[in-house]
Parts: C-alpha cells; sequence; structure tokens
C-alpha cells in the first residue's frame, strides 16, 4: 500500500505565501540566504543528474538502439517499438498478470488490513495488544529474498508445512508443487504480500480509530450495544474517509503489482502467470539485451501509471476529506 | 453516582456474545502470531540442525540434533564473509548520508522565507510520479562510470522524497520561537540545523534511519543489476538471492545444480537447505533484533507524515 502520496498537493500549495514578504529583489535575497543554498542546491544538482536526466533516455524507446553509439546518432525508428509491443502476444500476457495480480493484492490487503485492525483494536490487554502489533510488523523488516525463501520452503514438497498439514488434515492426498502450479500463482503471491504487509498495513487504521471520538463508544455502552454492533456501527464509518482515500490512492499504483515476489518466485513452471511488466522490461532490455523494446515497455507503464495516479490524485482532492492521507 | 453508573455500564455491558467474541478474538489473533514467526522459527531450527539429518524431514520448532556446522560453514566461505561485510558498510554509509542530506534539504524548504522553496520542493515533489525506467537508469550509471563501484549504493538513493516530507512536516512542527531566538543570538542557519533542529528532530531522524536503514540492508536488485559482475561488491542478500534461484530452477527439473550441491554436500555435511536456512537467518537477524526497539519513533513518524502532510 501506498501512503503519502496525498501529501503531493498539500506539499505543491505551501500554506504560507511567499508573496507577502517585503518585495526585495529576488538577487539580493538569495545571495542572503547562502547557507540554505548550500544546503540544498547540491542536491538539487544530484536530483537534476539521477530524476531528470534519465527522462532523456526515453528517446531509446523511439530509435533502433545501439549501445556503442551515442544517444543522438542513432538510427530513428518513430512508433515502430510501440507497434511491435501492441502487437505482441507476450505484452498482453505480462499486462494481464500484472493486472491481475495487482488487484489481488489490492483487494487482499485492504480487507485483511482494516479485519486485522480492527480485531487489534479491540483487545483490552495492552501487553498482549503490544506484543500482536510488534509481531505483525515483523515480516515487512526482511526482505523479499528472505520472504521467498521463506515461501518457497513453506510450500516445498518434502518438508513445506503447507503440505504437511494439508496432507495431515486430509485436505489433499498427496504433497503438491504448489510453485510449479501456474494457475495457484496469483494467490500465491497475493497471500505472500499479505502475510509480509498486513501488520504493517494496519498502522494507518489503527491511528485513525484513535481518532475518534470516545464519547461514541459510551454512548453505544449506555445503549448496550454488542461489541459487534460498536465495531459495524461506529469504528467502521469512522474508517469510512481513510479507507476511500487509500482505495483511490492505490487505484493509482494499479500497474505497479511489485516486482520482487513474482521474479524470486517465479520458476520456468509458472513463467505465464509470474511475469509481469516489470520482469518483461528487465527481460528484454539486461536478458536480450534489446533496449528499445524494453525502454517502450517502460514508457508505456510509467505513462499509464501517471494517468492513474493523476486522476487518482484529482478525485482525492474532490472528495477532500479529513486531511489524513 | 453519575460516575458509579457510567462504570457499571462500561463493565457490565458484555453479554455471552462479547464473551465468544472476546475468545474468538485473542484465538486468532494468536493463530496469526504463530504464522508470522513460524516460518523464522522453522528455518533457525533447521539452521541449528544436522545437515544431513535434516533431509529426514521432521524439523518444526527445535533442532533434533543440535549444530553450529551451518553457521561455521557460512562464516568460513570468504565470499559470504565479504558480503556480509558490504552489507554492514552499505547500511551505515547509506543511512548516514541519506539522513543528514535529506534532513538539509528538508530544512532548507522548512524555511518560509528560502527564496527556492518552492522551486526545489515541487522538483523533488515531481519525481514521485514518474522516472526513466529501468534502461535509461541503467545507461546513467553506466555513463557516470558507476558500474562495479560500491557508490552506486550510496548515491542514486541518497534522497526519498516520501522521508523529505515527513522529515519536512516534523521540522515545521518546531515552534517559530525556537528559530526566532536563535537568529537573535547570531546562529546562522548551519548552526541552528546542527544544534537545534537535529537533536529536537531525533524522533523522525530515528523512523527515517530505520527505514533507510532496512532499504540498504535488503537491497539485492542493484547488486543485480549494476555489480553483479564484481563479486568482491556482492552482498549478502544478493548470496542468498542465488541460492534461492539456484533451487528454484532445480524444483523445475534442471537437476544438474542440485546434483552438484548434494555432491558436494556430502563431503562437507552441509546441504543447499541448510545452508540456504542459515543464510535466511543471518540476513534477517539484524533488523529483527533491532526493529521492536524503534516501534513507537516508526509509528508516531508515519502517522505524522501521513496526517501532517
Amino acid at each position: 500500500m501506498q501512503i503519502g502520496t496525498r501529501t503531493v498537493k498539500e506539499v505543491i500549495n505551501p500554506s504560507i505565501s511567499v508573496q507577502q514578504k517585503a518585495k526585495t529583489s529576488f538577487f539580493k535575497r538569495l545571495m542572503s540566504q547562502k547557507a540554505l543554498l548550500a544546503m540544498s542546491l547540491p542536491f538539487v544538482v544530484w536530483l537534476f543528474i539521477f530524476k531528470y536526466i534519465p527522462l532523456w533516455g526515453w528517446a531509446i524507446a523511439f530509435q533502433d538502439f545501439k549501445p556503442a553509439r551515442g544517444l543522438l546518432d542513432q538510427e530513428w525508428t518513430g512508433l515502430e517499438h510501440f507497434k511491435f509491443l501492441f502487437s505482441d502476444a507476450n505484452f498482453y500476457r505480462v499486462l494481464r498478470n500484472t493486472l491481475g495480480m495487482s488487484t489481488i493484492n489490492l483487494v487482499l490487503g485492504f480487507v485483511t488490513a482494516i479485519g486485522l485492525a480492527l480485531l487489534i483494536n479491540e483487545i483490552r490487554n495492552i501487553k498482549f495488544k503490544k506484543s500482536i502489533q510488534t509481531i505483525s510488523y515483523m515480516p515487512h523488516f526482511i526482505s523479499w529474498v528472505v520472504a521467498a525463501s521463506i515461501v518457497s520452503y513453506s510450500l516445498s514438497l518434502e518438508n513445506g508445512i503447507i503440505n504437511i498439514v494439508l496432507v495431515n488434515l486430509g485436505i489433499v492426498d498427496e504433497p503438491i508443487l504448489w510453485l510449479g502450479k501456474e494457475k495457484w500463482f496469483w494467490a500465491i503471491n497475493g497471500l505472500a504480500d499479505v502475510w509480509k504487509n498486513v501488520g504493517w498495513n494496519t498502522i494507518i487504521y489503527l491511528a485513525a480509530i484513535t481518532m475518534i471520538d470516545p464519547e461514541q463508544y459510551e454512548a453505544a455502552d449506555i445503549d448496550g450495544a454488542s461489541r459487534f454492533q460498536r465495531i459495524w456501527n461506529i469504528t467502521l464509518p469512522s474508517l469510512k474517509p481513510t479507507i476511500i482515500i487509500l482505495l483511490i490512492m492505490n487505484l493509482g499504483y494499479i500497474l505497479e503489482s511489485g516486482f520482487e515476489a513474482q521474479y524470486l518466485l517465479g520458476n520456468p513452471m509458472n513463467l505465464s502467470y509470474s511475469e509481469n511488466l516489470d520482469i518483461y522490461v528487465l527481460k528484454y532490455g539486461i536478458s536480450m539485451g534489446n533496449f528499445s523494446i524494453a525502454t517502450a515497455a517502460g514508457i508505456f507503464k510509467t505513462v499509464v501509471s501517471f494517468i492513474f495516479l493523476f486522476t487518482a490524485n484529482h478525485i482525492a482532492k474532490r472528495f477532500d476529506q479529513p486531511r489524513l492521507f | 453516582m453519575a460516575q458509579k453508573r457510567f462504570f457499571k455500564a462500561t463493565r457490565h455491558h458484555s453479554g455471552v456474545g462479547d464473551y465468544l467474541f472476546d475468545i474468538f478474538n485473542y484465538t486468532f489473533l494468536t493463530f496469526l502470531c504463530v504464522i508470522m514467526l513460524y516460518p523464522f522459527i522453522n528455518q533457525l531450527a533447521v539452521s541449528l540442525n544436522d545437515a544431513s539429518d535434516s533431509l529426514r524431514g521432521g524439523i518444526f520448532l527445535w533442532p533434533r540434533e543440535f549444530t553450529l556446522a551451518n553457521y561455521k560453514h557460512v562464516f568460513g566461505e570468504a565470499s559470504i564473509v565479504n558480503s556480509f561485510f558490504i552489507s554492514v558498510l552499505r547500511t551505515i554509509i547509506g543511512t548516514l548520508t541519506s539522513v543528514l542530506g535529506t534532513a538539509m534539504v528538508a530544512y532548507a524548504i522548512s524555511r518560509k522565507d528560502f527564496v527556492l522553496k518552492k522551486f526545489v520542493t515541487i522538483a523533488f515533489v515531481l519525481t514521485m510520479y514518474f522516472n526513466g525506467g529501468l534502461i535509461p537508469n541503467y545507461l546513467l550509471i553506466k555513463e557516470l562510470n558507476l558500474l562495479d563501484s560500491f557508490w552506486v549504493y550510496i548515491v542514486p538513493g541518497i534522497i526519498g522524497v516520501f522521508n523529505l516530507i515527513v522529515i519536512r512536516s516534523f521540522i515545521e512542527g518546531i515552534p517559530d520561537s525556537l528559530f526566532e531566538s536563535a537568529k537573535i543570538d547570531g546562529a546562522g542557519d548551519f548552526t541552528t540545523f546542527f544544534k537545534i533542529v537535529l537533536p529536537l528532530s531525533l524522533p523522525v531522524l530515528a523512523t527515517v534511519s530505520l527505514f533507510v536503514a532496512v532499504y540498504q540492508w535488503n537491497s539485492w536488485f542493484d547488486v543485480f543489476l549494476y555489480n553483479s559482475s564484481s563479486s568482491n561488491l556482492s552482498t549478502l542478500q544478493y548470496e542468498l538471492m542465488k541460492i534461492l534461484q539456484n533451487s528454484n530452477a532445480s524444483m523445475s527439473g534442471k537437476t544438474a545444480a542440485d546434483a552438484f550441491a548434494n555432491a558436494n554436500a556430502s563431503a562437507n555435511m552441509v546441504t543447499p537447505t541448510s545452508i540456504r536456512a542459515t543464510m535466511t537467518i543471518v540476513a534477517s537477524l539484524p533488523i529483527i533484533m533491532v526493529y521492536p526497539f524503534l516501534q513507537k519513533y516508526f509509528v508516531k513518524g508515519l502517522t505524522l507524515g501521513g496526517v501532517k502532510g
């Protein structure tokens, strides 16, 4: 889940307007702020080199790029590489996988995080509550390499706990090579993501819950409301603004289905369902050395994401919910 | 009197339904903790168990034949020791430079009278919306001669925009009077920054340090992309990633790697499974031991970053 993106619009409109200052000349004021300039300008230069200059590289998508020559010394091909993309069956396959997995992760991620936050909030024993939170944050901090190693071990044929439990419960007759079943990959990927991030994602909701007026609960108690009624009629509705904003913002990231989990859990047997757009770019670019097609696919992703994000930001602004995220 | 009635109301509202709810809730959340923790405990048990004995299976929460041989083997391998050293180095240098740099920019753009406040802020925030993509970034790193160098771990990611906003929000929350009195005392921006802002911002700096350190420690993709041909710059996560890729390949039928590993195994009394479990523990233990102590900071820092935007 992405957080902090809504901040963008607040950032662009700083609350205090600079114009109110007496209009001494711009240059004079600039010179009087040498220290602030020294603090920020080196990093602005860094920013332009590492974040803005690569945008020139987008030209590669419109060229028949040969790494030995300079960027301006290439053969221009127009939209040829984009035409290739949109006629490539593999491109549609990775697009399907990207959208499929990010939708599953989005829905699963939301439902589980909200559910867990509601349950944690109902715990009265402070020590137990703290322990649950600490333990559930843990998988968020480990790398995807470690997580993927753990997931693939848990799903393995011989010693995997999943197979051991399923066989002992009689749900399956013999161990299943889960990561070899391509149709299961989206589900495995989604559940791995939930395992890793559900605890972390509750932080936002738990913070929002603490802002609910306690009087509401007191009133409900006097009315004799049950725990379930309190959750359903007070807590959940109070989370609505947070949920809406987070949902809108996350829709902006719909093409970001993640890269590490799919790459690390992917293998030749589940390839047709595990490969997503990022892996496609990596494969064309690094493994096959076709920089132009890889860049074209990258541009497609960035542009579509940009439109989604921009729309999401705009909708979020329209909602103008309490300034949570 | 009224208070007494209220006390009664909160205490005695619990009927059978609420009681059942509590039982369900505590049971379910305990079960959830087990799911979160079990894989680690299991890997720890396997890493502490005799390698050839582990092949028989049945290791769950506790080693059957306790040994430190797997750890001795892992730390006896020069390449892994070196990768551990690189991981530690990039985490320390990366975190220090990133937190200091981000805090400096954050301080500059938190000053209301800073002439370039708007320009710098927008320039940074815009980059949240787009990036050059894999290939253009790769070509840039190549042009800058950062391929096969340690600095490719530090320089390209020195400032994270989200961290920048979190720190800036925190600094904006520091009372103006402190800055004014510093100014009256004749303190310049650098003095104010180091003597006032940094010490007061410790909670948020702790949070951001944790985020950056975790990012640095966990990174493997930049190693793979930029430094895969210089093994002396490999990191722990990348070494584990290679082991994982090997076992993925062997699972799907390419048994050559497996056979090699097994032949190796009978000679050294280690197996791919044990090595992987040991590496998993080595690669995650440092973080697992640190993050609980910073919990109150990151929960606060994260919420603050969001609420104040």
